[in-house]
């Protein structure tokens, strides 16, 4: 493997994409269909959540399945933020990015001394502690989860209507989209590529492996903690199956639809997945079983993901 | 010896039933090019992994430029000025020749920090300007923009050889840098090795006889995780112990 680097259309696709996600809310209200307003949000949302994976596991080579930790713990510190009188998102998303990536460091320190299945163990088994541990707060709700009666603001804007949360979401996936695309390019970024592909040789070429693996890590658990906020604003609540193994798993086969290593992966793998669902759901209830087809179809036939086709690793 | 540069001291290491190293004493001077030759299976690759940090020690200690690294990690010992190749090549195939080194010289200290999240590495000229110069050093600056994975065997073993000169290191840890080469290619490294050793220090394990007593200062001799013999390459060929033990009638 090589080091990422985007095709040279990138540029022209991001700027024609982004006019379209802009105009978007106005076209579904032309056509009368703004319900789907709230789905598009989500979607954003889960493109966030599944580029933040992608991050740890296409281009730092950690395989971890126990990603919705990170997501819920966002969540959840929206609830709790809402609970406790902080409705200003400008200080609730940097909170749940803050607690979500400090938890993502404690949980990294311990995991990343092992490697291989034991890693995927030993993150999965610490997502399912978390699980739990929500499940049985009843100071956060336990089983039921934490309500948020009315969204926060933004900057003392109101995020009342689909759009306006809409117009967040799409916000903060554009910066986080711009992070990951310089830091793929940058020191930071080479390095961990490299790392994912040869950990002795980095190693001894003098780089203290743990911690830029350890760095990775913790930032896409708080990138994951980001998507996690929006999500509980966006339903109104906070549940720990956001927390589930199974959350996880749909965050890894997003990111495997879509392209691990590619800047793009978890973004394309989010919009296919949540289309599907929803336009699958709708007159075919084992829509699950189209999408197993689908699965199979990638891993066959495109197996670096339909990413693959906006950037490449080889120079 | 007051100058050593690297120092080892009754180093043992057993693998289950297998004493693999044996109270090892050995010391590399600065300046000097020192061989650990021995017969297959003797040791001297898992002696190269304790000196470079990739395994430790049971017992014994080491010492480099002053100072105990027993304990350091590997990374730690590259920082402190050791730098090791590889017996089986080992470089980033899929990246170019010059992106292999440009990793190495971002992984010295002097280079700055690598926890830099904006600029692309691309726009900084001294890094490929002084990576570009450690390729010409070791004759590759052609081959600068092909991918590592597409250059010859000999290439691949000269570029091994340019990353880790490329962190700029006081000592040089070549564990069969000829492994697999043709005589021709063998010939440039000898050359090569010849044209580095008066800049750095070097360790050199290495099967080619002609090769090691063409480039030693002083040769080690490792039979079954036991250093029996360490002098001139002279006093080495004439060791009654060595001759029996493992050279036989190659000299």
């Amino acid at each position: 493997m090589a080091f990422y680097r985007p095709a040279r259309w990138q540029n022209a696709a991001v700027i024609v994409s982004l006019a379209m996600l802009i105009a978007l809310p106005e076209l579904l209200t032309a056509l009368d269909q703004s319900y789907y307003t709230g789905f598009a949000t989500r979607v954003l949302i889960f493109a966030l959540a599944a580029s933040s994976l992608n991050l740890v596991l296409g281009f730092g080579g950690m395989v971890s399945l126990g990603h919705a930790a990170f997501f819920g713990v966002g969540a959840y510190v929206a609830a709790i933020c809402y609970d406790a009188g902080i409705h200003e998102g400008l200080l609730v998303l940097p909170l749940a990015a803050l607690f979500a990536g400090l938890f993502a460091l404690l949980v990294g320190a311990i995991s990343l001394r092992t490697r291989g299945v034991y890693f995927i163990m030993i993150t999965l088994a610490f997502a399912q502690m978390t699980y739990y541990l929500f499940v049985s707060a009843r100071a956060w709700g336990g089983d039921d989860g934490m309500p948020i009666y009315e969204r926060m603001r933004f900057a003392g804007f109101s995020l009342l209507a689909d759009e306006a949360l809409y117009y967040l979401a799409l916000g903060v996936l554009a910066l986080c989209m711009l992070l990951f695309a310089r830091l793929a390019g940058a020191r930071f970024g080479r390095t961990v590529q490299a790392i994912r592909d040869n950990e002795t040789r980095m190693e001894a070429l003098g780089y203290p492996v743990f911690r830029y693996r350890l760095v990775c890590f913790a930032l896409g658990g708080a990138v994951a903690g980001l998507a996690g906020a929006l999500l509980a604003n966006l339903t109104g609540m906070a549940s720990p199956n956001l927390l589930q193994w199974t959350q996880s798993g749909t965050l890894l086969v997003m990111v495997i639809v879509g392209g691990v290593g590619y800047l793009w992966g978890g973004l394309v793998g989010a919009v296919v997945l949540l289309l599907l669902e929803e336009f699958l759901l709708a007159w075919f209830e084992h829509w699950h079983i189209v999408l197993g087809l689908l699965l199979i179809g990638i891993v066959l036939f495109a197996p670096r993901g339909v990413a693959a086709l906006f950037g490449k690793r080889h120079g | 010896m007051a100058d050593a540069l690297l120092e080892v001291r009754a180093l043992s290491r057993r693998f289950a039933a297998v004493d693999a190293l044996q109270d090892v004493n050995f010391s590399v001077a600065a300046g000097e090019v020192h061989a650990l030759i021995g017969p297959n299976g003797a040791g001297k690759t898992t002696f190269i992994h304790h000196v470079s940090g990739a395994l430790r020690p049971d017992s014994g200690s080491i010492h480099f430029a002053g100072r105990e690294v027993t304990h350091l990690s590997m990374h730690e010992r590259v920082r402190a000025g050791m730098a090791r190749s590889y017996q089986i090549t080992n470089v980033f195939a899929g990246q170019t020749a010059l992106d292999n080194v440009a990793l190495a010289v971002q992984g010295r200290p002097d280079a700055g920090s690598s926890f830099r999240f904006w600029r692309p590495v691309v726009a900084e000229r001294r890094l490929f300007d002084e990576a570009r110069a450690f390729l010409e050093q070791v004759g590759l600056d052609d081959q600068a923009g092909q991918l590592a994975g597409q250059l010859s065997h000999g290439e691949q073993r000269a570029l091994e050889l340019a990353m880790a000169l490329a962190t700029q290191p006081q000592l040089l840890l070549l564990d069969e840098p000829m492994a697999g080469t043709g005589p021709e290619e063998s010939a440039r490294m000898v050359e090569l090795i010849e044209h580095l050793a008066r800049h750095v220090t070097i360790l050199l394990v290495e099967h080619d006889m002609d090769a090691v007593f063409r480039l030693a200062d002083r040769i080690s001799v490792l039979v079954n995780g036991r250093l029996i013999c360490t002098g001139l390459p002279d006093e080495v060929r004439q060791d009654a112990e060595v001759r029996r033990a493992y050279l036989g009638d190659h000299l």
